[in-house]
């Protein structure tokens, strides 16, 4: 489903190149449950934002369901956000003005699907992550843990093939985060594509395969299957057959 | 996307900000409302102008002594003009085919006494025919008789009977103007004001009695009704034609029709109309600006929101749109406010000065609405753009304010 070849990003500060992704090769198949983990500056949030096709690599090759992302449109790429990706951020990010079911609406409003749809589609996402009593509540008359569902809900409305997840936890008390985690985990389980981005270890080393970036480059991608670890020993590339 | 979607959504974000809101519709408000009043001011004093000449009678030549003209030259000979005689009103009345009355006119100021009561009044030297001629009425009584232009007879306006006569009927007593006596024979109907004569303070006499008594030589002006407005042009060569004729063979009278009178009016109002719409469309464009203003600030505190919208799939021109939809509601609700409290503002002056003339024509109320609306579009457009062309990803990353 996703095929990075030699992505490399590179950023420009005060005039110097700044390396954030040297020549990163990841494939990842559908319905896996990666987790990218690092210290803070390891390029794992760069490379979430590349998968998200929300910034652009500087070299490389990304094929997102066969098709090659470099070849599409400003507007395309918006609608291959729009139908195939959602989105959890650290922060949540929920609209202060909108009320839980306006938020979880909004990706619909902009789609242009029929209030019918939309509201039948806000019960039912609502309902999975358990808010339906919540529905007309505000951002802030919400705990955080109840926004980050707020935000999964929102992330999953549009049913999207991939769903990645900037530091879902970062922002939460630990009760709330084990809550907020078994949640995208049963989504996973019905087979979406989840990404965790973390540098959480307790949180990164639920996923069945995990890859450490350190420097830009991708140090290690295991794989956990039922049975134990297993350990892919190529520090540069790793591929998910 | 739903146009009602995207309405409830800028509305939604502008409810969010209400004082910002207020305060960027007011501005707009005010300068629609200024550029509908003061049209409006402009255009009822243009029409009140128009009514007054109408009220005058609209088929009139004004024939006036005197020619100004500018010559490269002093005049060796004296060009000292022919006095303008009431023969001279006879003749256009008998000559010039067109015309179907006449009224020779003298003015003056005189004092005037009736029994124990003085006060200063304006003397207009007339002939019957000034009654047709500026749509008179008489009240009681009647006016100066036909053909006798040298009677002691005079009619009085409305105050002047009033003042002069408090207690008693006018008519048949003696009004004495300077050293002269007159029998008081009509009095006129309350008439106000026309082109700058009270008809309410006049009294009228015979125009030769009316020579006499200022010791004058030469009417005032003479006013001839031609039938129809089509034969005003010919009417017009043919008395300059034949006072030229009867003044030996020079051009010394001017003659002027209602119509270049109305256009010089026009004229002058319509200039002094456009100048107030002008300074009211300065006014109009600050508000576009303040528009502007408010619309940068709400892009930049809103750059979190920005970047969600790009991460959920909303394409840069679906950005676009939110923000000019937000800036277009905020300049034509200005818009639409600024036309209501024009309505009001009308209202209360008319309340108020049941005279002033304050009337805005349609295309100028039609034409304000439109360019608060376009104001709104126009100074969104670069807010907008900015908007749209954030990086989704900085705009993510900043942290919450």
């Amino acid at each position: 489903m996703i095929e990075l070849t030699g992505i490399s990003r590179t950023h420009v500060v005060g005039g110097n190149p700044v390396h954030a992704l040297k020549e990163v090769h990841v494939r990842i198949e559908t319905g896996e449950y990666v987790s990218i983990m690092g210290p803070s500056g390891s390029g794992k949030s760069t490379l979430l934002h590349i998968l998200g096709c929300l910034d652009r690599p500087t070299a490389g090759s990304y094929r997102f369901g066969g098709q090659e992302t470099a070849r599409l449109t400003e507007v395309e790429l918006s609608r291959l956000r729009r139908h195939q990706i959602g989105f959890v951020f650290q922060f949540f990010h929920l609209v202060p003005r909108l009320t839980a079911a306006g938020n979880v609406e909004l990706p619909m409003v902009f789609a242009g699907v029929d209030l019918e749809e939309r509201e039948h589609r806000v019960r039912q996402v609502l309902e999975v992550v358990g808010l339906t009593a919540r529905a007309t509540h505000r951002p802030d008359q919400l705990s955080g843990g109840e926004q980050q569902r707020v935000a999964i809900a929102r992330a999953v409305v549009m049913s999207p093939a991939l769903l990645l997840a900037d530091e879902p936890t970062g922002n939460l008390d630990s009760a709330s985060g084990r809550e907020i985690v078994n949640l995208i985990e049963s989504m996973n389980q019905k087979g979406l594509t989840l990404v965790v981005v973390t540098h959480d270890q307790g949180i990164g080393e639920r996923a069945r395969r995990q890859i450490r970036l350190a420097d830009g480059e991708v140090v290690s991608d295991q794989r956990r299957d039922g049975t134990g670890m297993a350990e892919s020993g190529h520090p540069t590339s790793a591929d998910g057959a | 996307m739903r146009l009602s979607d995207l309405l409830r959504f800028a509305g939604g974000a502008l409810h969010g900000h209400r004082l910002r809101t207020v305060l960027s519709v007011l501005g707009v408000a005010i300068g629609v409302a200024s550029v509908i009043l003061l049209t409006g001011l402009g255009e009822g004093a243009r029409r009140y102008v128009t009514g007054e000449f109408a009220s005058l009678g609209a088929n009139l030549l004004i024939v006036i002594p005197g020619k100004t003209e500018t010559k490269g030259m002093a005049p060796l000979i004296n060009t000292a003009p022919h006095d303008l005689t009431r023969q001279d009103a006879e003749a256009i009345l008998e000559r010039v085919r067109s015309v179907q009355r006449v009224a020779p006119v003298v003015i003056g100021t005189a004092r005037a006494n009736a029994a124990e009561r003085t006060r200063e009044i304006t003397v207009v030297g007339t002939t019957r025919d000034l009654l047709e001629i500026r749509h008179l009425k008489v009240a009681r009584g009647r006016f100066l008789p036909r053909d006798v232009p040298e009677a002691a007879l005079c009619v009085l306006g409305a105050r002047v009977a009033r003042e002069l006569f408090p207690d008693q009927n006018p008519l048949g007593q003696l009004v004495r103007v300077g050293e002269w006596r007159f029998r008081v024979i009509g009095l006129m109907a309350p008439r106000g004001t026309s082109i700058g004569l009270d008809l309410d303070e006049i009294v009228a006499i015979p125009v030769d009695t009316a020579l006499r008594v200022f010791n004058r030589t030469s009417l005032f002006r003479i006013l001839a009704e031609v039938r129809s407005r089509s034969d005003l042009d010919g009417a017009e060569r043919a008395v300059l034609a034949l006072l030229r004729e009867r003044h030996s063979g020079r051009e010394d009278v001017t003659v002027m029709t209602q119509d270049s009178v109305l256009a010089t009016f026009n004229q002058i109002l319509g200039a002094l109309t456009a100048a107030l719409v002008g300074i009211a469309a300065i006014s109009l464009g600050v508000a576009g600006l303040g528009i502007m203003n408010v619309m940068l600030v709400s892009v930049s505190e809103r750059t979190r929101e920005i970047g969600l919208l790009k991460a959920i799939g909303v394409t840069p021109s679906q950005v676009t749109a939110v923000f000019l939809v937000e800036a277009a509601i905020l300049s034509s609700a200005g818009g639409c406010v600024g036309l209501l409290a024009s309505v009001g503002v009308e209202r209360l002056f008319l309340r108020l000065y049941p005279d002033f003339p304050i009337q805005p024509p349609g295309w100028a109320i039609a034409s304000a609405l439109a360019v608060s609306f376009s104001v709104g579009l126009i100074f969104g457009i670069l807010p907008a753009r900015n908007a749209a062309r954030l990086d989704a990803v900085q705009a993510l990353m900043r942290r919450k304010t």
